[in-house]
Order: C-alpha cells, then structure tokens, then sequence
C-alpha cells in the first residue's frame, strides 16, 4: 500500500531538520555549552595534526558524564568533615563533579563578563588562551571552587571525551584514535605482537561495532594470503 | 537482634584470592564451609564478555571492579602529627570487589619472593652487619623459609598455568630464566608468552650490558592448559586490556577460571555473596572466636556461628577486621609496642620512557598484563649492599601493559599541558615510546602504620582505617639506584630521549603506583613482634587465620600474589594437617 501523507489540519508542522549536527545537551544550559565548546576548542585545538575536542564532541561527552551517576558523586565517599588537607591527599572538597563544574561555570559566566568583552566564546583565540591559563596557573576562587581544580577537571574530562569509546559521546569518527594509531576494542593481537615493528593501519573499532560477533584481524599493510584478493 | 544461622565448621570472611584457595582445601578435608563476600557474584560469562569489557573509561578510569568508596574506604596521612583524611575515590591502588577478589582485575605478573626476602634481618645481618640496618626500619624475619614454601610456590603456580621459564631448576643455574631465584622443583607449567618488540630492543640493551635478561612470568597464558583441578585456560591474545578488566578469553588465571567452578559445585560450600563481615565474635574470655555477625544484602545483621575463621579480605581490610574485633594489641607509634597495624609497606617505583623515532612502532596496545622482559640484577639482595648504604631492590623491566590513550599518551618533558602543541607531541609519541618499570621494594618502618579512624565511618558506622605512611629514607636511596641503572639500559636502548626520575617524597595518594599493600598482621615466631604466626593463625584467638599481604612483614622486589597465594597453601595444610586433629595453637606462645 501506498504511503500517503495525512495532515491533521492545524498541526502542521516545519519538517525535521535534516541533520542536527550536535547532539542536545542533557545537564548544560546554553551558556555553559557555549563556555566548555569554547574552552575545549583551545585545549584541543583543530589544527593540520586533525581534528580537535570540539569536533570529537567532546563538550556532548562531558554533558553526559555530568548529566549521570558519576557526575552526582556515584562511588565517591561523601562523608564529612570536610577539611582542605594536602595535594597528596587526594580531592576533598564537598562538590559532586556536577555541583563542581556548575559552580564554577556560574562564577566565571561572572567573571568573564567583567573584564568587559563579555563571554569566552566572543574572545580571540590567544585571549582564550591567556583566559583559560589564568584559571589554570592562577587560581581564584569559583563559588567555592579553587579555579585550578576546575580547570584540572576540565582538561581531565576533555582528554578522556577526546579518546574514550565513542558510545559515551566524545570521540566522535574515532577522530582521538585515529590521530594516535589506538585500534580502539579489538581482542586478538596474537599473530602481531611478534611482527616486531609492524605499522597496523586497520581502521580502529568501537564497542558500538560488531558487538558479540568475533573479530577477525588482519593489518592492511601485510594482508595474510588467504584474505588477498577478496 | 541479629538472626542467627546454624553453626558451620568454617567461615571465610572475603572470597577472593586467599577465600577460593581456604575454601577448596578445607571442603576437601570435608568441612562444611560457608563463604561471606561483600561483593557481587560474577563470571566470566556473560559479566566480562567482548567488546564491551574494552571499555577503558568504564573499567580503568571509572574502576567499576573496584570496592566502592561510597560504601567503604580508608584515610590517609604522612605522618602521625597530621589529620588523615579519606581517598574518596581509589587512585594510588585499587582494592577489589565481588566474588574471585581484586586478582580478577589483577595483570598476572607472577613471581617467588625468594630466601633473602623471608630472612631479610638476619640475612642482611650475616651479611653487612647489625649496623647496617637504620634505627628505624622494623624490618623481620618471616618464620618460613623459601625451601618450606616452594611446594606451595608449585602447587599455586600450577593451579594457576603460570607461564615463564625456570632459571634455577634444583640447583641447576640455566640462562635465559631468572639465574638469581631460589630453585624450584620443576619447570613452570607453561613456556613463556611471546615477546613484544619493546621488549625485545630492552633484551639486547641489557644483554650487551652484561645483565641476566629473562621473560617475565605471568599468568597471561602463552598456550592452553588444563590444570589440576580440570578447569582449562586458553592463549592470551595480548589485548591490552588486562589490569583493571576481567578477562574475556579465560586467558587470566584468577579464581574465577582456576577453582571457583569447582569449589562452587562441592555440596560442602556456599557461598554467600553482599555479605559485609562487620566483626569476629569472641567469647567471654575473648580467647576463642564463635563466629562472625555480617551485614547481609538488605542491610540486616545476620550472626553466623563457626569453629574456624578464615580471614581473607585483602591486606588492610584484614588489619582492620582484628581491629574492629579486638583481636591482638593495636600497634602504638609511639611506645613502639603492640602489633596490629605494624609495620605496613608498599611498593617504590619508578618509570623511565625511552622515546624513539618514528620509524620504530612500539605497538603498546599489543600487550598483556604480564608479559616483558627484565632483569633481576637489582632485585633483593641479588647485588652487592655493602658499599651502596641501602636495603632492598627492584626488578627493572620493559613491561608495558597496555595503550589505552586515556592512561597512556606519554610526551616528552617541556611539552605544554593542552593545545596543538601538546596534541602534536601526543600524536608524535604514542607509539613510539617504550616503558620501563623500576618495581622497588619498601621496608618496613616505625612511623609507617595502620590504626583505627577517630573520625571517619564506613556505610555501616564503623571506623574506618587509617593508614599513615610516607617513603621511608632507605627505599627513596634505593629507588635512585636503580632508576638510574633502568636509564643506563633505557639510553642503550637506541632512543633520541630516555627520561626517568627516582620515586620521592612526599607519597601521594592520587598516583597509581600498585595494589601491593603489605603489613599489618605479619607474621613472625615472637607474638610481641608479629599478630600471627608461622602458620598464619592469631596468636591470640587460635581458631582464627589470617591471610594475606597483610603478612608480609615487609615488602620485596617483587609482586606480592604468588606469595600470597604459596602462603594460603602453606596455612591451609598446617591448618588441615595439624589444626583439625588438635585445635589450639600451633605454636605455643
Ligand atoms: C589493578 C591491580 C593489579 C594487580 N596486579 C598484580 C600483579 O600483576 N601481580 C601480583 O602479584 N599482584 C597483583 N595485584 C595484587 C593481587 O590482586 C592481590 O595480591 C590479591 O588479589 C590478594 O588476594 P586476597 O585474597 O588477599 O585479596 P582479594 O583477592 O582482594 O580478596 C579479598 C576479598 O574479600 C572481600 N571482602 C573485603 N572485606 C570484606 C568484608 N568486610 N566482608 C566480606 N567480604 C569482604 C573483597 O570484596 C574481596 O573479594 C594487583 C591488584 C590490582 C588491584
Ligand atoms: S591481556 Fe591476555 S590475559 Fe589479559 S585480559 Fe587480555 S587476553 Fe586476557
């Protein structure tokens, strides 16, 4: 049967957009999207080595760890007193990483306002740079947070959307692996780990792959026989 | 009112490594066992199946095997005049959780410690002299020497296929092993794993620097193997995802693929699995345990009476069990007396990088746990003290695990933290670089120790552990020794850069360095000096037994599980042989 399209009179409504090219954010407003696309974007750059964080999606990654358990503090002790301790003791603040990051995004929404040439995302990339190493080298205080632990975070969160399995968000075209040579999920490297020095050019593969069925091996530059020719 | 369940011969309070190794032994002897594990039950299949077990952020970043700090964790200070304060989030080692214990996540590098590790004192006293030993290193003997233990090494290491190649087959010196061990009765039970090229390019350094090169031994199988129990491993496929992981392959000797399917079917076990042991029970004159009470999966107190106690809860949590039960005298930092929590050690590593040229690719996610090649040249008392004033070693091996890119994307010193720079400098090296490992032991000290909390509980009220501890002044000696000969080898290794740093002080809680925590309830032939005897059993309360690195009087060069585990054995048949026909000390004190 023919599909015909039916038009219940006045909900007429735009099509879809084609594509969306970002995914929507679960736990940023657009504010503090518009702070961390910005700030991942230097961190790790798009320039002639590939891609960078922002095209990885890693700000998408970051919004869901956020926006999850993890972010709420899952499996981290959480009991006071809370008292400031050493660097080597580990982090001790009272903040979950979700309580952390909102903190830190509303004081500095704050305080890059101030400086009179508004959001983060509106500065050249050198000022975003001086910005972020401010944060990073200089710390001040974030609504409670030590703008150094944020930015610690930060960059810890924007390194792992960066290479972390592309289910979780980031790491969007395997963009981190490919720019490293990281194969990604594969199980079996039997046949090359005495290939001393061999170049393994396989395309890497993500848990969202072939899940369940078995992987079969074979790097591009020395294809075994029985596979040429196919 | 705790429920009370009927009594049983035995209880395990933890079924992990040193649980599964009691529980076969004891049903076999045809004891009724029951086995508490505050974790989960898991497998194999289907809880570690591919490729969703190759998830580098959910396992080794967010350490799902890892116990939950949320529910219980420990404090952490340098020294006793500071406020310890608790890791809440496991960083620099990372204690298991659910049935098979932190060694299903564990890497499988499987070594003896060796004759001068168990006669430490006196071997360094016949050796150097008294004075040789600093004031303040406690350093002991262990009351079992490495000739009583090597049956128990065999059976454990048979047990688990532990692949390698003897270098010492009784008596007989045999190059291409590790020439320096004590000697063992027979060859290991399978040949070694394959070597990877880092490894390879390290051999040839060392070799041409005179050294005694050998493949790493490891439970990372290199073929098929049946073991005694029937229970059958396959190859390692080097997938780089070991440390941390289960293992999809049934590759990885842990308990869950060497003898828990067997001891889970014996009519004499059961397992119980989210049971928290809160305590032992004593009796009246706190001389004889009865039994333990635990915290059953909805939270409610169950009492379960036995004639035996097996603790195995991994090394601190077994101190903190005897503290929480007032079993033996808390160790007083001051007073220097008492004996639970005394004498705690860890590891002193250190990680030089040989960064080489583009045309050379390392391929560091080619890996398994354990597989490289070293040198034990550096390792005990494998080299000459006398002139170098300090105790103890390292094994220095190119032992690289994995190149999981979240963990491992090394750069050269002066590179910039973030931004193209650092991009590029990442892309440059990953796969260019190769690691290698400075695995130093740590004396035992005075000052470094476990205790009770003031202040800090776990999900249950208790108190939870306190661990004081900074490298002592003897192992940072040690560790720049032997990073600097690791860099010697490194710079012979034909890189353009080979960097690498002696471990220093302060100690810091939020770098991973290993889940080699030793002490606490070590064991000893003097009950003011040690919490349990040669046997493993509790000087005070002798139907107790504790098992563990917590028994390592100190810590040695090399990694502590096949010593555990020829200890679990070594107890298990004292326990079996001598114990049952006549419960009491085994020992008189
Ligand atoms: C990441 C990692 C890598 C490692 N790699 C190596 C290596 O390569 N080589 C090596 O030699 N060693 C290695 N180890 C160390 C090895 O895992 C341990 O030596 C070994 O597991 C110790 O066995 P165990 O039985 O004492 O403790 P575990 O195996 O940890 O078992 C203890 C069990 O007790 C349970 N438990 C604890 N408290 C309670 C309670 N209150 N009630 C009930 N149950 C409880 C725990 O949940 C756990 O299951 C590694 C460890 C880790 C974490
Ligand atoms: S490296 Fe080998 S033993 Fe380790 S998880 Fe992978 S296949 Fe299993």
């Amino acid at each position: 049967m023919a599909a015909t399209a039916v038009v219940v009179p006045g909900c007429e409504r735009p099509p879809p957009q084609a594509a969306n090219p970002r995914p929507p954010y679960l736990f940023f407003n657009a504010e503090d999207a518009a702070f961390v696309e910005a700030a991942v974007a230097r961190l790790i750059p798009a320039d002639d080595a590939g891609p960078g964080a922002l095209e990885a999606e890693v700000p998408a990654y970051i919004d869901r760890q956020l926006a999850g358990a993890w972010g709420a503090g899952g499996r981290m002790y959480r009991s006071g007193p809370w008292l400031a301790g050493t660097p080597e003791q580990g982090y001790q603040l009272p903040f979950t990483p979700a309580e952390l990051f909102k903190n830190s995004l509303r004081a500095i929404a704050a305080d890059v306002g101030k400086s009179n040439r508004g959001k983060l995302s509106k500065l050249e990339p050198q000022e975003q740079d001086a910005y972020l190493r401010s944060l990073e080298n200089e710390p001040r205080d974030l609504g409670g947070v030590p703008s150094d632990v944020f930015f610690q975070l930060l960059l810890d969160m924007t390194v792992e959307g960066f290479f972390a399995d592309p289910v979780y968000g980031g790491n969007k075209d395997m963009v981190g692996w490919k720019l490293v040579g990281f194969p990604g999920a594969y199980a079996n490297y039997y046949e090359f780990v005495d290939q001393h020095g061999i170049r393994f050019t396989r395309p890497p593969m993500s848990l969202g792959q072939d899940a369940g069925g078995t992987v079969h091996l074979h790097p591009v530059s020395s294809p075994p026989a029985a596979a040429k020719g196919r | 009112m705790a429920a009370r369940r009927p009594e049983v011969d035995a209880v395990l309070i933890g079924v992990g490594l040193v649980g599964t190794l009691l529980g076969r032994e004891l049903t076999r002897a045809g004891l009724k066992v029951v086995g508490l594990e505050r974790g989960e039950a898991r497998d194999t299949v289907p809880d570690f199946q591919g490729p969703q077990v190759h998830d580098e952020l959910r396992y080794a970043v967010r350490k799902a095997l890892m116990s939950d700090n949320a529910k219980e964790t420990l404090t952490f200070r340098h020294t006793s005049r500071g406020t310890a304060l608790p890791v809440r989030r496991w960083e620099s080692f990372l204690p298991g959780s659910g049935l098979g214990g932190s060694i299903v996540h564990w890497n499988g590098q499987t070594f003896r410690f060796q004759e001068d590790d168990f006669r430490q004192r006196s071997r360094l006293i016949e050796r150097y002299g008294s004075k040789f030993i600093p004031a303040d290193v406690t350093i002991q003997d262990w009351g079992v020497t490495a000739a009583e233990l090597e049956p128990h090494f065999d059976r454990f290491e048979y047990l688990l296929g532990t692949s390698g190649k003897a270098g010492n087959l009784q008596g007989k010196k045999i190059p291409g092993g590790n020439i320096f061990e004590d000697p063992r009765s027979r060859e290991y039970p399978t040949p070694p794993q394959k070597e990877p090229y880092g490894s390879a390019i390290f051999r040839k350094a060392a070799d041409n620097l005179g050294y005694h090169t050998y493949p790493q031994p490891s439970c990372n199988l290199s073929q098929p193997y049946t073991n005694p129990e029937g229970l059958s491993l396959k190859t390692c496929t080097f997938c780089g995802f070991c440390e941390r992981f289960g293992c999809e392959h049934f590759a990885k000797s842990t308990p869950l693929t060497v003898l828990l399917p067997v001891l889970l079917k014996d009519p004499n076990f059961e397992l119980r699995t989210g049971c928290n042991v809160l305590r032992i029970n004593l009796d009246g004159a706190r001389k004889t345990a009865t039994g333990v009470t635990y915290a059953g999966p909805n939270g409610e107190e169950v009492e379960q009476p036995a004639s035996l106690v097996i603790v195995g809860m991994y090394a601190q949590n077994n101190a903190r069990m005897l503290l929480l039960s007032g079993i033996g005298a808390p160790y007083d930092p001051a007073t220097g007396k008492g004996v639970v929590g005394r004498n705690y050690a860890y590891q002193t590593m250190s990680y030089p990088q040989v960064f080489f040229d583009e045309s050379i690719n390392i391929n560091p996610f080619m890996r398994s746990g354990a597989n490289g090649t070293m040198i034990s040249d550096f390792a005990g008392d494998n080299f000459d003290h006398g002139p170098l004033g300090f105790i103890g070693g390292a094994y220095i091996g190119e032992i690289m695990t994995n190149g999981r890119p979240i963990g491992f994307h090394p750069t050269p010193p002066g590179t910039p933290r973030w931004g193209s720079a650092w991009k590029k400098a990442v892309a440059r090296h990953y796969n260019h670089t190769s690691t290698i490992n400075v695995h130093g032991s740590s004396v035992a000290t005075r000052h470094n120790y476990l205790d009770l909390d003031p202040t800090y509980k776990d999900a249950w009220g208790l108190p939870l552990l306190r661990m004081t501890f900074d490298f002592p002044e003897n192992d940072l000696r040690m560790s720049a020794y032997c990073t600097e000969k690791a860099v010697e080898i490194g710079r012979s290794m034909g890189g353009r850069l080979v960097t690498g740093a002696p471990r220093k002080r302060p100690y810091d809680m939020t770098e991973y360095q290993t889940t080699h925590n030793t002490g606490g309830t070590i064991m000893g032939t003097d009950p003011s000096t040690s919490v349990v005897n040669r046997y493993l059993q509790s000087w005070d309360v002798s139907n107790v037994f504790v098992i563990g690195a917590s028994n390592f009087p100190q810590n040695g060069s090399y990694n502590p599980t096949d010593t555990v585990g020829a200890l679990a054995y070594w107890s298990a048949d004292a326990i079996v042989r001598k114990y049952l026909k006549s419960p009491g000390p085994l020992v008189p004190r």
